[in-house]
């Protein structure tokens, strides 16, 4: 008794299954666009052009291509890292602070470690820098179990002291008798250049293709691996299972007979290590070296990147793709059409808005409430200072 | 009742006691720094731990904090969590600049006190969208806060203009015959104006929280909001009114940092001292004087930093000095566990049944 009505309206709702997560962000990113389409025209820019020269400085050919895939590198993996924290309930806005120290970790592997095959120094390099995060996103994590402190506040903190500590690593030294760091290289410093030396070839991420993509490295490739070894992790193992609990309900988690403080702890050791392999790869990848001027900025547009993405794995990866055009673009937008690519920071938070609160979104289009939506991931974060 | 009874004698009996040690300490304070202003123990490290130039870099530090801090009373005693200060300080600070680098013309009291009112302007629309995208679009009120951050700072980058110039600033005012108390006028009595409004609104703010009708209110809906509506309060508007109004208080701080202290603005020049405030918030649990002592505690740190680096006094690399008011953020916040209690509803929507 095959209906071919019922055949159909089975197919589109197979249709509409598929496409409803993307409804929503879609829409969200249109009326963020639209929004920003209005600031411009408000300061006497030209939205039109704007656009036009961010859509060709994103993916108008394979040098735009190159950058975007480039930019999107960290991204992927410091939105990882803020999509992990929110599976456990915490709010990390720490992975800049961890990025640093990340590449602090991995940098000093790859300048001071001497005399070692490429096979030992590379990894060993790369789980510097995750350890570095690693332990520097384990500190709210303690701070949170141990003395209820706001991993909020505290990881702002420690983002403020990363990147001084940081500086101080590669600092050049002053004229008045001020040391040098640790890390700075002696013949920049002697021309009063703050950086570390060159990182040796030993633990150079290679680049991918170079004839086709230019200055895309083996980084990307490591981050679109941790995407599914994240999903997993979340999905099917049972310390997944445990880091969702613990973010759906505390309560229960500990009533089940979870170790709640430890999972906390390790989920921001791993949130952190996720953000210190970011900075990790962007080091060892591109620059080469480190310097104060690498701020971390990743680590704070990691939170767009995870909310965009619904704070799934695979969601993350499209989004950092998508802000990596959003950044990458966004030099070529202010040369073609001359409006200040910091207009990119205000769609970002535009983004952020209509994506955080698709409560809002639907208002706009007038669509109607589904019961599936009030179960977005940002309603299990924690709502309190908790403690 | 008994028991009930026993509480509230021991609580009121805490903070008695909490009283005497405070004025105590107040006291001791008050002995060492005349002491160090007024005899030659000043010319060694005491004169930086407690010299008249530290403490008035304090308050300096800590006015931009005081206010933040009240602003995030007035939002969080009414139930929305603000953790977007640092961005409403921002747009205060960008408001405040923008006005100011256009009014130049204009006599300077009257382009200031413009100024700082489109500071005000800033950021009770921060404050208003905080709101409404907390209550009316029920987002979550830690990322609404983070958005707001995104949201100020791009918009003070995009819109900023390296080329506008301000010129003057608040100049310092002595009260008279309080000016002249030594010391203590010279620290408390011969400030800007904004300073002056950041002490009095902490005290009358205290006030109003815990003697007016609206303090009722306002605590009412942070801590039952069912409750106070079965009474008649309408907790969504209190809400909207509290935050817009906390907005305007946090912007006041950046209106300080660019029209009393600074004279400029700098991209992100608010340094996270919206962050700190919260943590001022915290410590001084949720009191509005306990929030001036908290800021002021914090300001301390960030004086002595700015003493140590500039006496040159310590061999320590002047970054780990610099992290002195961020460690101690810290610290302190993980040394109040316990002692401090958020209002009950933070955080929650609140519908109608």
């Amino acid at each position: 008794m095959a209906d071919p009505l019922d055949q159909r309206t089975r197919f589109s709702r197979w249709l509409v299954r598929l496409a409803h997560p993307l409804v929503s962000p879609a829409l969200a990113l249109v009326t963020a666009f639209a929004v920003g389409a209005v600031t411009m025209l408000l300061s006497g820019d030209n939205p039109l052009t704007a656009y036009w020269g961010l859509l060709q400085g994103a993916f108008g050919g394979l040098d735009a291509l190159s950058r975007t895939l480039r930019t999107a590198t960290p991204y992927i993996l410091t939105g990882l890292s803020v999509a992990f924290a929110f599976k456990a309930g915490l709010f990390n806005i720490g992975a800049s602070g961890q990025f640093l120290m990340g590449t602090a970790a991995s940098v000093a592997v790859g300048v001071l470690v001497k005399g070692v095959p490429a096979f030992i120094h590379l990894p060993l390099a790369l789980l510097a820098g995750f350890a570095g995060g690693a332990l520097w996103g384990a500190i709210p994590g303690v701070l949170k179990v141990w003395r209820g402190a706001h991993e909020v506040i505290t990881t702002i903190m420690l983002n403020y002291i990363a990147s001084l500590f940081t500086s101080w690593l590669v600092y050049a030294g002053g004229t008045q008798g001020q040391q040098p760091g640790p890390l700075s290289d002696p013949a920049a410093a002697a021309q009063g250049i703050s950086q570390t030396g060159t990182i040796l070839p030993t633990a150079k991420l290679p680049e991918l293709l170079p004839d086709v993509l230019t200055r895309v490295h083996w980084g990307l490739v490591i981050a679109l691996v941790a995407v599914p070894v994240i999903w997993w992790i979340l999905k099917r193992s049972t310390f997944g299972f445990e880091v969702r609990t613990v973010g759906e309900n505390m309560s229960a988690a500990r009533y089940a007979g979870m170790r709640v403080n430890w999972t906390i702890v390790l989920s921001m050791a791993i949130a952190g290590g996720l953000a210190g392999l970011a900075g990790t790869v962007e080091c060892l990848g591109l620059h080469g070296r480190f310097a104060p001027e690498f701020t971390g900025s990743a680590g704070f547009e990691g939170i767009t990147v995870a909310l965009l993405g619904r704070t799934e794995p695979v969601g993350v990866l499209l989004s950092a793709v998508f802000m990596g055009g959003l950044y990458g673009g966004a030099a070529k937008m202010q040369f073609e059409s001359g409006v200040r690519s910091e207009i990119i920071q205000v769609v970002q938070a535009l983004v952020l808005v209509m994506v955080a609160a698709p409560e809002l979104v639907r208002v706009v289009y007038r669509m109607r409430a589904r019961r599936s939506e009030e179960d977005t991931a940002e309603s299990k974060l924690a709502t309190g200072w908790g403690g | 009742m008994a028991p009930v009874e026993t509480t509230a004698r021991r609580a009121s009996a805490g903070v008695l006691r909490r009283r005497w040690i405070t004025a105590g300490l107040t006291l001791l304070l008050l002995a060492i720094v005349i002491l160090v202003d007024r005899t030659s123990l000043g010319d060694g490290p005491l004169g930086i731990l407690f010299g008249i130039g530290v403490l008035r870099f304090t308050l300096r530090a800590a006015v931009p904090l005081i206010f933040g801090a009240l602003s995030g009373i007035l939002c969080e005693r009414s139930g929305i969590i603000n953790i977007g200060i640092e961005g409403m300080m921002l747009a205060g600070a960008f408001g405040a600049f923008a006005v100011k680098s256009h009014t130049g013309q204009l006599p300077l009291p009257l382009s200031l006190a413009l100024s700082t009112l489109s500071a005000c302007a800033m950021g009770s629309a921060m404050g208003y969208l905080h709101a409404l995208l907390s209550i009316r679009f029920r987002m979550n009120q830690i990322i609404s806060g983070t958005a707001i951050i995104v949201l100020a700072t791009g918009l003070s980058t995009y819109l900023f203009d390296p080329d506008w110039l301000s010129r003057g600033k608040f100049s310092d005012i002595a009260i008279p015959v309080l000016a002249r108390i030594p010391v203590i006028g010279e620290v408390l009595f011969t400030n800007g104006l904004l300073t002056y409004l950041a002490l009095a609104m902490a005290i009358a703010l205290h006030f109003l929280l815990f003697r007016s009708r609206w303090g009722l209110r306002t605590r009412a809906i942070g801590e039952h909001p069912r409750a106070a509506d079965t009474m008649g309060v309408n907790v969504n508007r209190w809400r909207y009114i509290n935050t817009t109004i906390g907005g305007a208080v946090a912007a006041l701080g950046g209106a300080f940092l660019v029209l009393e202290a600074v004279g400029q603005f700098k991209e992100s020049m608010t340094a996270g001292r919206g962050f700190i405030s919260l943590a001022a918030m915290i410590f001084g649990n949720w009191s509005p004087l306990g929030a001036l002592g908290a800021s002021t505690l914090f300001g301390y740190t960030q004086a002595l930093q700015n003493q140590l680096l500039l006496s040159g006094i310590t061999r320590v690399p002047r970054f780990f000095i610099s992290m002195l008011p961020y460690v101690t953020t810290i610290v302190v916040l993980a040394s109040v566990v316990g002692r401090t209690r958020a209002p009950a509803a933070e955080g929650e929507v609140y519908e109608t049944e």
